[in-house]
């Protein structure tokens, strides 16, 4: 039997039971979906995760107070375990780093913004005027805080859009004298709305030169200091130098923990890929269960055109003929219903994206070929058997059937 | 005689259903010419279908040679059986066995189709067949929309199409009144003038009695076999 022949006896033998061809198509469409869609929503967290955590800047090695980990015996371990404060002047040393381009100490609490009459509870960051360059903030209106003396600031604040929205409204909030904490502050800049962020979210930030911040805590520690190394590839050194340099002023103990943005990213891309995969593997589960329907229905379709296959045989169709002819007919409907599910598939990432254009919901290419080789894979296996079957039948008892 | 188209020799054929053997053919002998007219018929059970199954290559016998124009045919594969059904043999069924879903020329062109012609090939063929059995303007009617008489012809015409030696036909006129039956037995009979052997397995003695030679079948003997005008012994009876 030509190819062509083959491919239209099984596309008529699949035209002429349309329910059931419908059906099956159906079950594969939504196998192969289910797959586009989940990996479009795995993949679209990795990549969401991945752009905010881009966008706290590039570069970036950050310091913590505390070791989640000991490294063997150190002599300051044996004075003390309590780890010591990082210090503004521990952000100040690390300058000397070759490999340091810029740093900026953070030092964090919360507090209470007043003005006219209105109160709200912020995070108040204390920084300078390097914060703006490492986050690669932008500001909307105004200047940022002043370079200067890190010891020392003016009591000027940075407000982020929403604050500027909450307590101020319409109103120009540049120049307007407002209380945090006890202390007056004069607002020179207003923060970029910059949307849903992670971790920190600074549309509602109030940033304050960070020896103010600090006696407003009244206290010396930073919560981070965030580096920004020169380059790319003076991540790894910039972070051994700050290590080191962190190491020496501590009186020999490292008691910092530094890490790199990238080996964050990492971890991060590592854990959402992981979890792509399985949210694929849970989806490949219905195809394999699309597959079952495959030769479900693919047996009935032999038990029910028996007299057709005695036929066949009678006519001349030797064995590899009639299973050939069932194969194609299971690989055809495998193949309409995996394209079936690939449009059903993209067309549910693309209303995710409409109704969450933040979130980047577009299947991987892996997932979707996967999900394809997949679908056909399991739908010409589990034809196989059935097309045996039919191959076969005794010729007699099968043209005896009616 | 001269060396026949068919030959049976000692053709036997056991059922076995639950403990019990039926001996569906004993020891058949049995030889068609070329271009003969043989009619077969019998009771039910008598071995006759199994006869034409055998005949047709859908079966093989238990013991015994069959040799078809000269080849013994019992041995072979069962993918060379189909070729030899393909080239050699057409068959002609009492319940058409036409394709539902397939249209009357696409019934016809069937045996092509699975003997790997050419689609350009086959339309001429068709055409031409389709002429020879007054089925021009019902050539894009399914089976369904097609009158007995006429589903009949389409399977005739099938059962041509690759120009067999052989034609087999199982009870043609079972499913059909009396006038079409005629019809259809005419075009048979048609066909056999042209050359074609022609095997009918009937319960219809009125059939039967057009064959030039008639064969009666019982418990899976020949018990007659007759030729038109003459009675002769059967020279292929076996006494058991």
């Amino acid at each position: 039997m030509r190819s062509a022949d083959l491919i239209s006896f099984a596309r008529d033998a699949a035209a002429g039971h349309p329910l059931r061809t419908v059906l099956l198509v159906l079950a594969m469409a939504i196998g192969v979906a289910a797959v586009v869609v989940l990996t479009a929503l795995g993949d679209g967290a990795r990549r969401y995760v991945l752009n905010e955590f881009s966008s706290i800047g590039s570069n970036l090695v950050i310091v913590l107070p505390g070791r989640s980990q000991t490294g063997g015996f150190n002599p300051g371990n044996a004075v003390t375990s309590t780890p010591r404060d990082l210090t503004i002047d521990d952000a100040q040393a690390l300058l000397r780093a070759s490999s340091v381009y810029r740093a900026a100490p953070l030092a964090v609490g919360t507090s209470e913004i007043s003005y006219g009459g209105k109160l709200r509870e912020v995070t108040v960051v204390g920084t300078t005027a390097e914060f703006v360059e490492v986050r690669r903030l932008s500001l909307a209106h105004g200047r940022f805080l002043v370079t200067g003396d890190w010891r020392r600031g003016a009591s000027e604040a940075v407000i982020g859009a929403r604050i500027q929205d909450e307590m101020f409204g319409r109103q120009n909030a540049l120049g307007q004298l407002v209380r945090v904490g006890d202390r007056r502050f004069r607002i020179v800049g207003v923060l970029a709305a910059s949307g849903q962020g992670l971790g920190m979210n600074t549309d509602e930030l109030v940033i304050l030169p960070v020896p103010l911040a600090q006696a407003m805590f009244n206290s010396n520690t930073l919560f981070r200091i965030l580096v920004e190394a020169s380059s790319r590839e003076a991540i790894d050194s910039a972070k051994a130098q700050v290590s080191e340099i962190i190491r020496l002023r501590h009186e020999g103990e490292l008691d910092v923990t530094v890490i790199t943005q990238d080996a964050v990213l990492a971890t991060f891309d590592r854990l959402l890929g992981t979890m792509t995969l399985a949210v694929a593997g849970i989806a490949a589960i219905s195809l394999a269960v699309a597959g079952i329907l495959v030769m479900n229905v693919m047996l009935v379709s032999v038990t029910q055109r028996t007299a057709e296959i005695g036929l066949l045989k009678a006519l001349g169709a030797s064995a590899a003929t009639i299973r050939n002819a069932f194969l194609a007919e299971a690989a055809m409907l495998s193949i309409a219903g995996a394209l079936v599910g690939l449009l059903l598939g993209h067309a549910g990432a693309a209303i995710i994206r409409q109704l969450y254009p933040a979130y980047p919901a577009f299947p991987p290419a892996w997932a979707v070929i996967a999900g394809l080789a997949t679908a056909l894979t399991t739908g010409v296996l589990f034809g196989v058997q059935p097309a045996r079957r039919a191959a076969r039948l005794d010729p007699v008892q099968a043209l005896a059937r009616r | 005689m001269t060396s026949g188209l068919i030959e049976l020799a000692g053709i036997e054929r056991v059922f076995r259903l639950g403990d019990s053997e039926v001996h569906a053919l004993r020891r058949l002998d049995l030889q068609i010419a070329s271009g003969e007219y043989v009619s077969v018929m019998g009771p039910s059970g008598s071995g006759k279908s199994t006869l034409l199954n055998l005949l047709g290559l859908l079966d093989r016998p238990d013991a015994g040679t069959y040799r078809l124009a000269g080849r013994d045919v019992t041995t072979l594969s069962a993918d060379e059986q189909a070729r030899l059904r393909s080239e050699r043999i057409g068959f002609v069924f009492q319940s058409f066995h036409l394709v539902p879903r397939l249209t009357a020329a696409e019934n016809i062109a069937l045996p092509m189709v699975l003997a790997g012609i050419a689609p350009s090939r086959r339309a001429e063929r068709i055409a031409s067949a389709l002429r020879d059995y007054g089925l021009e303007n019902r050539a894009d009617h399914r089976p369904d929309q097609l009158s007995g008489g006429q589903r009949q012809r389409v399977a005739i015409a099938r059962a041509t199409i690759m120009q067999p030696a052989v034609i087999l036909a199982d009870e043609p006129t079972g499913n059909l009144d009396r006038a079409t039956g005629e019809e259809v037995v005419r075009l048979l009979e048609t066909l056999n003038e042209r050359g074609v052997t022609l095997i009918v397995v009937t319960h219809d003695a009125g059939l039967g009695a057009r064959a030039q030679r008639q064969l009666l079948m019982e418990d899976g003997l020949l018990q007659h076999d007759r030729r038109r005008g003459s009675e002769t012994p059967g020279p292929c009876v076996a006494p058991t």
